[in-house]
């Protein structure tokens, strides 16, 4: 069936199974390949993007589910040659990243986080995280890296185009 | 990881979501939220033929207080019942469990009529629901009709919903100034809870003690016969019937519901608003 | 001012945080257009013989190009897979004959399209005649039931000889106890995928998930039995590998196989379940510890004596006892240490290597040992390990078991630990919690630990590199390495950068094509600093003498007269200023390149001492971390925010292995983790912020001065947090809980003691 969404500010029309899971949308029909898919529980968290400004488990939304709505992956937040949005860049800084595969859901699980609580101590930086898995870093500097980011106020919470 | 395939209708209404489940029968399941459903069918041990997507129809999606009831629309997103400043004020318990389900993504998708439809025992949301003496309210092709929650999870996995009939709204008493308390004993905060406890106003329910969520009725006639929380609490296993599996056998769980209930039970009576995510008192 | 020893982050998040890294099931190579999708049937039961594998049904499904079964693979030999697996214990490439395990692979469909794979590989029957399932190792010693009749035994290697009888006779005291250090499941955030393309020259291209290209080039080649040079492996962006992802897994060269079969392209990504029965677990021993010594806290032996799971195809996991027992006796000077080992098939996954792998297993058996021994003659435990370590040496030092420690300071690393924990203050929390009855009581766990990397004991790895600096300035470095989040190419970078003067974002370095670099080590077992590292620099070194050949020539100097000068990055006459040639123009007419290859002198022991501090509910069991406090000393380091990230790392799998996690299987041989909803994968909420101490004792070993630092936080932490939940429980009478820690355990247990308590009206 055809379905119709706005990826990263782009709108798209494509025809798709009604099974296609949204994350499989994204990276094979979009070509947006950053989010990953780690696990088939919706458990980890790997697959997490923004879908109408709430961060999802695109592993557990089916693409026709997403029908009109505005969906950002990883690739959005930041134009190319450009300086990073304040989450990644914190998330470099920090060296909250290892070998990379949980870190496109991890940022937009972190975008999410600060969307809700601007200003979370560690606690809840963990707690706002507890959908995510991570093998590499054992948490500790993504908890830092969000922390950074929650520095920079209102930009680290913001997606580019108007979420709804 | 991927579902069998089946044919997707987007209901635009409540009524033909209602047709298209009379349509279909049992081949058909709703999908609200979908974080209940799509993960059994992306292990294959759900196949359903059609799925009736409702998770649009937003005006089933609401906390408003209707008399000495919160009225709390089917497809009330479990996020939006956690931060609703209706739900906070009058409903603390429910509130508060909303936010105890899954993780954040999960908790925006998860819909609480999805999550009670489920009729998993081993599930937050029922459990608080029971706990309230909520009223489940359904609507089917003859109209609405409303099944108190003590009637409404009748097996694993099995509730009184007809195969035509959708639910439509959950219905709890405003419980505002009422004491409160939520023990939900997990591995990992992420978890189904191993076993949990909802305590407010007399009543207490248990999840993952039996085939389905139930209330602690032993604690209940105890508490109202005067009983002490630590006497009351020790009776929390009656009637429950736990099964064994890798994190608890039948003997902890048993344990595990006496600790929680008498847990619960303190915060309710202490008049703190309620335990801290972790479980630890305040 | 050197940027060795610095902070520098990463030249490779920029692309990894903007379009991502790209890996194995990402590719979009256009060789791969068109390729088909592998999906694998795997048994669903733990032992039996096959009876019939009905394809029909699935060869008529939508999309299916083909179904593949054991009876088509006729010029495929089974898998020894290594040299130490028994003839009689191989491995078949699709179970034809009999399964072992549940997950072994049956049959492959091949679709065009991913999703159609599923629905056809669903419609395989595979109907099997189940055998006794052989589950637990005391089952598969008994050997009532063998998996492979021909072998006439369930054992696939042993290790060492019977302890002598009069081993501990002269102990005033000797504890005995089982230990189980449980079988866990690796789980790198990427599952194993592969993709196989045939070239019209004859060549197979393989990408595919893994930690050295080299290595599974050369795998492939000969389990194929094709020509040398056929096989062309590239290792594109890694998800993690964590030791599961060493060498070659079969279906890699399966697929390769699949691929030259049907003439097209193949390619294979699993799904998280398939990984939780494919992928190899990791750990699995059951360990008996004797410790003996005497009542004024002198251990004069130690003895261990393992048996190890195999699962059911003897793989890494087989031959790791010996590390085990290479490294039983830890940082203690211990005169009498014994280790011996046997390693034994099961119907369950095969075993692996996973971090630490086969050293992991022994710090926590001497760590716990240790702590018995200290409860037994009533001693502080890190009183008892002060009184055992080895003192400081600069110089090596063999051990009763064959190892020889390069440089070492435990007591420092202990005294470090313990002050930065305050743990005289906890001890006083602690007792005050005891006198008060609390419910929640604190639990303080030591470990000081002692590990190898780099090498076998009695000879150093080898590691290449080349370095070449263009004409335009930038430089590519090729190195045998194979990072797969550890961040090389920002560590190499940094070597290179100090010596040459290139700036960190003119440098590229490029690793796991075996085309561009055939020869190469990978990345395991924490070598990659102290060899490819190692290997950079002195690469760059050689490079520099090239250049100075060449520049003496061209500006009509001695070449002993020049200077490195990092500002031009190039080489100036000592004493003339401004008179300098640049590297880059020295490549102008001819490439300025080396390729080198550094042989280290022996394997490292990295070091260190872990304070965990744990929280437990007496009345439910749970545990909780609350503090974990390290020294983990790898000598001279590079980039201390690299190596805390490997250290925060590792201390995360150390604790999820000592609190939560655990591979279970029901006594059939079902798998009763395979989802990671239900595998006990240690998640942010279980885990406090660490507190690192630095310490830096330097090895003789290699020119960086430089040891592994990869496991060392899993080796250390581990024993820490199981010796701290039973400390925390241990005045109600508890001596020991095997890990994971759980909550029912752990009730258990205080349980148990405290009825063995009012049974014979002691208090403990």
């Amino acid at each position: 069936m055809q379905i119709s969404m706005i990826v990263n500010g782009q709108t798209r029309t494509d025809d798709v199974e009604p099974r296609l899971l949204l994350a499989h949308y994204l990276r094979e029909v979009c070509g947006l390949r950053a989010t990953n898919i780690g696990c088939d529980t919706t458990s980890c968290g790997a697959c997490t993007v923004i879908v109408d400004g709430l961060t999802v488990k695109s592993c557990t939304v089916l693409a026709v589910q997403a029908q009109d709505s505005r969906v950002t992956t990883m690739e959005g937040l930041s134009a190319p040659d450009s300086e990073l949005h304040p989450v990644p860049a914190a998330f470099r800084a920090e060296h909250g990243l290892q070998c990379g595969f949980c870190t496109p859901g991890m940022v937009m699980a972190a975008i999410g986080l600060l969307a809700d609580n601007p200003d979370p101590t560690d606690r809840e930086v963990r707690e706002g995280l507890e959908g995510n898995l991570c093998r590499c870093t054992g948490y500790h500097n993504i908890v830092r890296a969000v922390r950074t980011a929650a520095q920079a106020g209102p930009a680290a919470s913001a997606v580019p185009g108007p979420t709804r | 990881m991927i579902p069998a395939p089946f044919e997707y209708v987007r209901a635009g209404s409540v009524e033909q979501a209602l047709d298209a489940l009379a349509e279909h029968g049992d081949e058909a399941k709703l999908l609200a939220g979908g974080h209940s459903l799509l993960p059994l069918m992306k292990l294959r041990l759900a196949v359903p033929s059609v799925l009736v997507d409702i998770g649009h129809l937003h005006d089933l999606s609401c906390v408003r207080v209707e008399g000495d009831q919160v009225v709390i629309g089917a497809t009330t997103r479990q996020h939006e019942l956690e931060t609703s400043s209706v739900a906070l004020t009058e409903a603390p318990l429910l509130a508060h469990v909303a936010g105890r389900v899954g993780d954040p993504q999960v908790r925006h998708r998860g819909t609480i009529g999805g999550t009670v439809a489920h009729g998993d025992p081993a599930s937050d949301l029922p459990t608080a629901l029971l706990a309230l003496d909520a009223v489940v309210v359904a609507q089917g092709p003859t109209g609405r009709r409303e099944i108190a929650a003590t009637e409404f999870f009748l097996g694993f996995f099995e509730t009184a919903l007809a195969a035509d009939e959708m639910i439509v709204e959950l219905r709890v008493p405003r419980t505002g100034s009422v004491g409160w308390g939520y023990e939900k004993f997990t591995r990992r905060e992420n978890d189904w809870p191993i076993v949990a406890a909802a305590a407010v106003d007399g009543r207490v329910a248990l999840a993952n003690m039996s085939g389905t969520v139930l209330r602690a009725t032993a604690v209940e006639q105890a508490l109202a016969g005067g009983a002490s929380i630590a006497e009351a609490a020790d009776l929390a296993a009656e009637g429950t019937s736990p099964s064994s599996d890798m994190h608890a056998d039948g003997e902890y769980r048993r344990h595990l519901a006496r600790l929680l209930t008498r847990r619960a039970l303190e915060a309710a009576s202490s008049g703190l608003s309620g335990p801290s995510r972790s479980g630890r008192p305040r | 001012m050197s940027i060795l020893g610095t902070r520098v982050v990463r030249t490779e998040d920029p692309l990894f945080l903007t379009q991502g890294a790209t890996y194995t099931d990402d590719l979009t190579d256009e060789r791969l257009s068109g390729a088909l999708h592998a999906t694998f049937v795997r048994s669903q039961v733990a032992h039996g013989r096959v009876l019939t594998v009905d394809t029909a049904e699935a060869a008529r499904a939508s999309g299916v190009v083909a179904v593949i079964t054991a009876a088509d693979l006729v010029d495929l030999e089974p898998l020894r897979g290594y040299s130490f697996v028994a003839k009689t214990m191989v491995r078949p490439w699709l179970a034809g004959e009999t399964v072992r395990f549940v997950g072994d692979p049956v049959a492959v469909v091949l679709t065009e399209q991913r999703y159609q794979g599923e629905d056809a590989a669903e419609l395989v029957a595979v109907d099997i005649e189940p055998y006794p399932a052989v589950v637990r190792l005391a089952d598969s010693v008994r050997e009532a039931t063998l998996l492979f009749p021909d072998a006439g035994t369930n054992v696939a290697k042993t290790f060492g000889d019977p302890r002598p009888k009069d081993f501990f006779d002269d102990c005033e005291v000797v504890v005995s106890q089982a230990i189980v250090n449980q079988r866990v499941a690796p789980v790198p955030l990427e599952t194993r995928a592969a993709a196989a393309y045939w070239g019209t020259d004859g060549r197979v291209t393989i990408w595919c998930s893994n930690q050295g290209a080299q290595q599974v080039r050369d795998q492939i080649t000969e389990w194929l039995h094709l020509d040398d040079g056929l096989v062309h492996v590239i290792t594109p962006d890694v998800g993690g590998g964590f030791g599961a992802k060493i060498g070659a897994d079969p279906e890699f060269a399966l697929i390769a196989w699949l691929a030259r079969h049907q003439g097209r392209p193949v390619r294979w990504a699993e799904s998280r379940s398939e990984n939780l029965v494919g992928m190899v677990h990791g750990r699995g021993q059951d360990q008996t510890v004797s410790i003996g010594g005497r009542r004024d806290g002198t251990v004069q032996a130690y003895s261990i004596e393992i048996v190890q799971d195999s699962g059911a195809y003897p793989w890494l996991g087989t031959a790791l006892p010996s590390l085990t027992i290479l490294m039983a006796p830890g940082v203690y000077a211990i005169d009498e240490v014994h280790g011996s080992a046997r390693s034994l098939v099961t119907n369950t996954t095969p075993t692996g290597a996973y971090r630490g792998a086969g050293r992991p297993e022994a710090t926590a058996a001497i760590e716990r040992a240790m702590d018995l021994f200290a409860a037994e003659i009533g001693m502080d435990p890190a009183e008892v390990r002060r009184r055992n370590l080895l003192p400081a040496f600069t110089e090596p030092h063999k051990t009763p078991t064959g190892a020889t420690y390069d440089s070492g300071n435990y007591l420092a690393a202990l005294e470090e630990v313990l002050a930065a924990a305050g743990y005289d203050d906890l001890r006083r929390e602690q007792a005050l919690r005891r006198d008060r009855g609390d419910v929640y009581q604190l639990g303080v766990g030591i470990s000081t630990y002692v590990e190898i990397t780099g090498g076998e004991p009695d000879e150093g790895g080898e590691e290449h590199a080349q370095v070449e600096v263009h004409a335009d300035g930038q430089a590519t470095i090729l190195t045998g390495a194979s990072p797969h989040g550890q961040g090389h190419a920002t560590g190499f970078a940094m070597l290179a950068s100090a010596q040459l003067g290139i700036p960190l974002d003119k440098i590229t370095v490029q690793h796991g094509d075996t085309d561009r670099i055939p020869e190469g080590g990978g990345t395991m077992g924490s070598r990659s600093l102290q060899q490819g590292g190692a290997a950079v620099h002195q690469a760059a070194g050689e490079l520099i003498d090239l250049a100075r050949q060449r520049a003496a020539r061209i500006l009509e100097a001695n070449p002993d007269d020049l200077i490195v000068d990092l500002p031009l990055a190039g080489l100036s006459v000592r004493g003339t200023p401004g008179t300098g040639i640049s590297f880059a123009d020295l490549a102008a007419d001819e490439p300025l390149l080396v390729d080198s290859t550094f042989r280290a002198a022996a394997a490292t022991y990295p070091f260190g001492a872990h304070v965990a501090v744990v929280e437990v509910d007496t009345e439910s069991g749970k545990a909780e971390v609350v503090r974990l406090v390290s020294v983990d000393d790898a000598g001279t380091i590079l980039n201390p925010l690299l190596a805390e990230g490997q250290r925060h790392g590792g201390i995360a799998q150390g604790v999820g292995q000592a609190l939560l996690e655990e591979i279970l299987y029901d006594d059939a041989g079902n798998p009763l983790t395979s989802t990671l909803a239900d595998y006990p994968f240690v998640s942010a909420t279980e885990l406090p912020s660490f507190e690192l101490i630095a310490m830096e004792t330097v090895t003789g070993m290699n020119p960086l001065g430089a040891k592994g630092i990869g496991e060392a936080g899993t080796i250390g932490s581990t024993p820490a947090v199981q010796n701290a939940v039973i400390d925390a429980v241990a005045h109600l009478g508890v001596r020991h809980i095997d890990m994971p820690t759980t909550p029912m355990r752990v009730w258990r247990a205080i349980n148990e003691a405290r009825s063995a308590a009012d049974a014979t009206g002691t208090e403990s």
